[in-house]
């Protein structure tokens, strides 16, 4: 059996994926390489993080069982049923498949819930979750600013924050942002593009062409 | 994606290897679980990390669980595995609670079951892969064991898993002793503990000792320990060799 490779490696996957709690439901949150949130019922949502066709085809079987379950149980799913589901198929495949996922919804029984389902197919249910490669980048941002029940607007407001911090920074994330909320009322999508993004550490005001830098107010023009 | 092609040597004695599948390595894990036998029962104690790689991801992982009335189960490894048989657990009392017959599956009976389970997965080179440590009370017996993945299971009056086994079973070898009273075995527990936390980089400093009894079962809050590093000699290493840092 090999056993040197791997201990060591945290398997970096090309996206930002976040799921946060607040006082009402959930706000998930994502860059743009992963397709955000992918709808699995109408209350649930799961954010993709790894290989692509893997997370593909592990929501695409989750989406059918929740809706014959959904038949059969006569009402909405919760996001625990969702979140079991996709654990089952992560952890009874987990020498196949490379997708780590997060999933959050709302359901009457238990209000909002992020579970987040690491490769292996372990099942934790947390206040937030943080995946993809660029999350390597969130650990100690979320450990400094993260608090107990924000308020919708506070918590959408930080998972972008958040999100464009580890675009900043990651690579392998990028785009733009998008945000889904979900809660008793249902569900909203939101859509922030890089240039509606506050701008970091070296990063610079983007122009459309340094002609407009030069014909503008110009001591010193060719010093940029 | 990585193909990994498993390929045979030629010298293989290994049958055709298709469908089979085998679990290679861990990805989220829990590391030691220290347990000793004092006057009245089991106390055990676990940290709350689920490590991913080197990366100390999930820092409230409960790895110690309740097990009918009279059993105690803490785990190191494999998160997903643990949670795996949390479930095979489940079943199984409920078929014994079932029976409705007054009897109840005792610690004893557990870890034989546990050891079962480990031991024929590691013979289909698909182990669970974690170490366990089981203890309980009943009828006034006290147990205390351990399994590991493949199926080496003992019992005895103080039990590790991982790098427990190398840090703290030293100190209980020298200060364990029978009929200990749980203020005494708190602090033997917290002393392991301690050691672990300086010197195991999996370690988290958030855990929970756990006390099970006659009664049964109580896991504590999740609480942090203090540490000491106002050692001399970390002021100023480079006393003893002027000239460097």
């Amino acid at each position: 059996m090999d056993l040197e490779m791997n201990l060591n490696a945290s398997h970096s996957m090309g996206t930002t994926i976040i799921g946060v709690t607040y006082n009402g439901g959930v706000v998930l949150g994502a860059d743009s390489r992963t397709s955000t949130g992918m709808y699995l019922t109408d209350n649930v949502y799961v954010c993709r993080s790894g290989s692509a066709a893997d997370s593909q085809i592990v929501s695409d079987y989750v989406r059918y069982f929740l809706h014959q379950h959904t038949i059969q149980l006569g009402q909405s799913a919760t996001s625990k049923v969702a979140a079991n589901l996709i654990r089952l198929l992560s952890y009874n495949n987990k020498n196949m498949l490379e997708t780590g996922l997060i999933v959050g919804g709302w359901d009457k029984y238990e209000g909002g819930k992020i579970y987040a389902i690491p490769l292996g197919g372990t099942l934790i249910e947390q206040p937030f979750a943080i995946g993809g490669s660029g999350s390597s980048y969130l650990y100690g941002f979320f450990d400094q600013a993260w608090k107990e029940g924000m308020t919708k607007d506070e918590a959408e407001q930080f998972v972008v924050k958040a999100v464009s911090l580890a675009i900043a920074r990651d690579g392998a994330s990028g785009g733009v942002v998008r945000t889904v909320i979900i809660n008793s009322e249902g569900v909203t999508r939101n859509f922030y593009p890089s240039d509606k993004l506050q701008l970091w550490h070296e990063e610079l005001e983007p122009q459309n062409s340094l002609l407009d830098l030069l014909n503008s107010s110009s001591p010193e023009p060719m010093n940029i | 994606m990585n193909f990994m092609a498993s390929k045979q040597p030629e010298n293989s004695l290994l049958g055709p290897e298709s469908d089979s599948q085998r679990t290679l390595y861990p990805y989220v894990t829990g590391t030691s679980v220290v347990a000793l036998k004092y006057k009245d029962g089991i106390l055990m104690a676990a940290d709350m990390g689920g490590s991913y790689g080197s990366t100390l991801r999930y820092k409230s992982v409960e790895r110690m669980k309740p097990i009918g009335k009279h059993s105690l189960l803490g785990a190191s490894g494999e998160i997903s595995d643990f949670q795996e048989i949390l479930r095979y657990l489940d079943e199984l009392i409920l078929y014994d609670n079932m029976w409705d017959d007054g009897n109840s599956l005792g610690p004893k009976e557990v870890h034989n079951y546990l050891t079962r389970v480990m031991y024929n997965r590691r013979n289909k080179f698909n182990p669970l892969w974690n170490s366990l440590v089981l203890g309980g009370v009943k009828n006034g017996q006290k147990y205390l064991g351990t399994v590991s993945m493949i199926g080496v299971n003992f019992e005895d009056n103080h039990v590790a898993t991982g790098f427990g086994n190398h840090l703290a079973r030293p100190i209980l070898r020298q200060e364990w002793h029978e009929n200990l009273s749980f203020e005494d075995g708190v602090r033997l527990l917290e002393k392991c503990m301690r050691v672990l936390l300086y010197r195991d980089r999996s370690a988290v400093n958030k855990l929970q000792i756990a006390k099970i009894t006659e009664d049964g079962v109580t896991i504590s809050q999740p609480y942090s320990l203090k540490t000491y590093w106002e050692f001399s000699a970390f002021e100023n290493p480079a006393q003893g060799a002027i000239g460097s840092w």
